[in-house]
């Protein structure tokens, strides 16, 4: 939020914007905060992790009894098609994963050059560019996901690709308030005097200066877009099967929630640890990139 | 103020014309003729040639989109593909739903986000405070179709105090029952929606509560409320105001999806319909309708920004920046 505060952290011969200034303790760049949000979203990320290694049926294995309640045989039971509720589970969130992270890297790749371009663009491209931006902000996510799967079909590559598009606006639209942002310092306007080529100032002034709110952004919208993830699962608009998704876990689950209310639950359990981890990893962050903030917390 | 509100509604215009032509080139660019949805799998390639000059996408691109913005003009949205009606008339009768949902939702949602926010701002060290700001962490994180199950299991199918789903055939012929059916999707959107409206209150209000005019005027003798209310209120209402707008555009979004949950008859239920049977001009006349609701409701919320906030009136650059 504040580049002034961080020029000398950035200076064009060495940047160092990993040191912490001389009086802060050093136990303040991990905060509680921080460790619970790594925590919580390390542990879905480990549960994805284990299914890629093992898993305790196969995903396609119908063999099972159907709504079976938890036990020994199926440790959270089985759904209405006898397959197992764990497998299902941790399939999941190695979906929930795949699409959150896919679509943060086009979302995050395309709004930072799309929002560079138009911080350094003047007058009427720089217009033109943010009255487009505002349009497809003013177009909801989740609509345009829908659009996108509508025109595509159904598929794992169709949810990154809708999600991470509209994303892309929201990322290029901050990209472009604090490029300008630091435009205007005039360490920019002395760098440029003293002979610096534009993309250097772009390497050397600009990212150095605008990666740590980027990157809080960057982790509330992998919330948010595993939370799209979901809600296009329910609608029955996700990836198909094979690929479990929490989303289309529990909206198969919700007729019979009263007999089997593990598979109504637990999806969901697994999905709220997930985005509250990762929004605490955000705010975390925040507080490490913006001491000042801390404060008002 | 005048010469903002015309540059104000130029822009709404323009992004309006820009958001049609997106809409149109997505899905028409994409791959897939808008053809296929009228045939089945082995039709002949003069069947197929018949389909595309029926729907008019045998012409070329600009024809085709001046066609169809002419027919926008005209409050004309084109026939389903499948029902053959009108997708005017049929979402009309569907936003008869959606529009109060998203109201009501959304009102409800303002109404318990203010104070809870406020006071979560005004008491931060207490216990209290921090639960609410706690309690608020965990609802952004919530997917609103699981809390609507949620609520759905104990309130309908175990208490059995409110309907688990569906609306009254003829709608809000009998006010009651009506608004009964709509009370569980109503509190769904309105508890994710507050989660994320407490958030915004919260900062606004801590933003003012820590502001040295609001120190000055306390050192002036004014009482707290008496700060509060001559200068605190309107301070914090300006970012708040300006999120409201796009809360009550995710609001409406977020209607669509729990319309599914609910078994609502409205916009949602038909867009998720029209997308699973590629019906184009059903859904790209809800697309259409729900822009320019959006877009409108952007326009709205900035002129209420400059209403409480006099330094926004010096500028003359409109556009929400």
């Amino acid at each position: 939020m504040r580049p002034a505060m961080r020029v000398a952290a950035s200076s064009p011969k060495a940047p160092v914007p990993e040191a912490p200034a001389a009086d802060a303790p050093a136990r303040s760049r991990w905060s509680a905060t921080l460790v619970a949000g790594c925590v919580l979203a390390g542990l879905v990320v480990a549960v994805a992790a284990l299914s890629l290694l093992w898993l305790p049926y196969a995903p396609d294995d119908t063999s099972g009894d159907r709504l079976m309640p938890p036990g020994a045989e199926h440790l959270l039971g089985t759904d209405k098609l006898g397959r197992d509720l764990l497998t299902q589970l941790m399939i999941g969130a190695r979906i929930a994963l795949t699409v959150g992270a896919g679509s943060v890297l086009l979302g995050g790749v395309l709004g930072l050059l799309a929002g560079l371009a138009a911080g350094f663009a003047t007058r009427w491209l720089d217009d033109t560019v943010s009255a487009l931006l505002d349009i497809l902000i003013a177009f909801p996510t989740l609509l345009l996901a829908m659009l996108i799967v509508a025109v595509r079909s159904a598929s794992l590559g169709s949810a990154i690709l809708a999600i991470g598009l509209g994303m892309s606006a929201i990322v290029a639209r901050l990209t472009r308030v604090l490029v300008k942002r630091v435009l205007a310092q005039d360490f920019v306007t002395a760098s440029r005097t003293s002979g610096t080529s534009w993309p250097r100032v772009v390497t050397e002034h600009v990212l150095p200066n605008i990666w740590p709110t980027l990157l809080v952004n960057l982790a509330l919208q992998l919330g948010l877009a595993v939370l799209a993830e979901a809600s296009l699962s329910y609608l029955g608009l996700g990836p198909p099967p094979p690929n479990a998704s929490w989303g289309r876990m529990l909206q198969e689950a919700q007729a019979t929630v009263l007999t089997a209310p593990v598979g109504a639950v637990a999806p969901g359990v697994l999905l709220v640890v997930l985005v509250i981890g990762v929004n605490l990893i955000a705010d975390g962050l925040r507080d490490v990139a913006d001491p000042t903030r801390r404060r008002t917390r | 103020m005048t010469t903002y509100l015309l540059r104000r509604a130029a822009f709404l215009l323009v992004s309006f014309l820009l958001a049609c032509v997106v809409l149109f080139l997505l899905l028409r660019l994409l791959p897939g003729d808008p053809a296929n949805a009228l045939l089945s799998a082995g039709a002949t390639p003069e069947q197929i040639e018949a389909a595309r000059h029926q729907i008019g996408s045998d012409r070329p691109l600009p024809e085709q989109f001046a066609t169809w913005l002419g027919q926008i003009v005209t409050l004309d949205l084109g026939e389903s593909f499948i029902s053959t009606l009108p997708v005017g008339p049929e979402i009309a009768s569907r936003l008869v739903v959606t529009v109060p949902l998203t109201l009501l939702s959304f009102l409800l949602a303002v109404a318990v986000a203010v104070p809870v926010g406020f006071v979560a701002a005004h008491r931060a060290g207490t216990w209290y405070g921090s639960l609410l700001s706690g309690l608020s962490q965990l609802g952004i994180a919530v997917p609103a179709f699981w809390v609507g199950m949620l609520l759905v299991t104990v309130f309908a199918l175990k208490l059995r105090v409110f309907p688990a789903g569906g609306f009254p055939r003829d709608d809000w012929a009998d006010p009651v029952a009506a608004l009964t059916s709509l009370a569980l999707p109503v509190v769904t959107i309105a508890l994710v929606m507050s989660a994320s409206l407490i958030r915004y209150v919260r900062s606004a209000t801590l933003d003012v509560l820590g502001s040295d005019h609001l120190r000055t005027f306390r050192a002036l003798g004014s009482s707290f409320t008496g700060a509060m209310w001559r200068h605190g209120l309107r301070n914090a209402a300006v970012p708040v105001v300006s999120i409201l707008g796009i809360e009550l555009a995710t609001t409406f979004l977020g209607a669509v999806v729990v319309e599914s949950v609910f078994a609502l008859p409205g916009l949602g239920g038909m867009l998720v319909k029209g997308i699973a049977q590629h019906d184009y001009p059903v859904i790209q006349g809800i697309l259409f309708v729900s822009t320019f609701a959006v877009l409108l409701i952007g326009f709205a919320a900035d002129l209420a920004q400059r209403l409480i906030d006099p330094r926004l009136r010096g500028t003359v650059s409109g556009g929400p920046r």
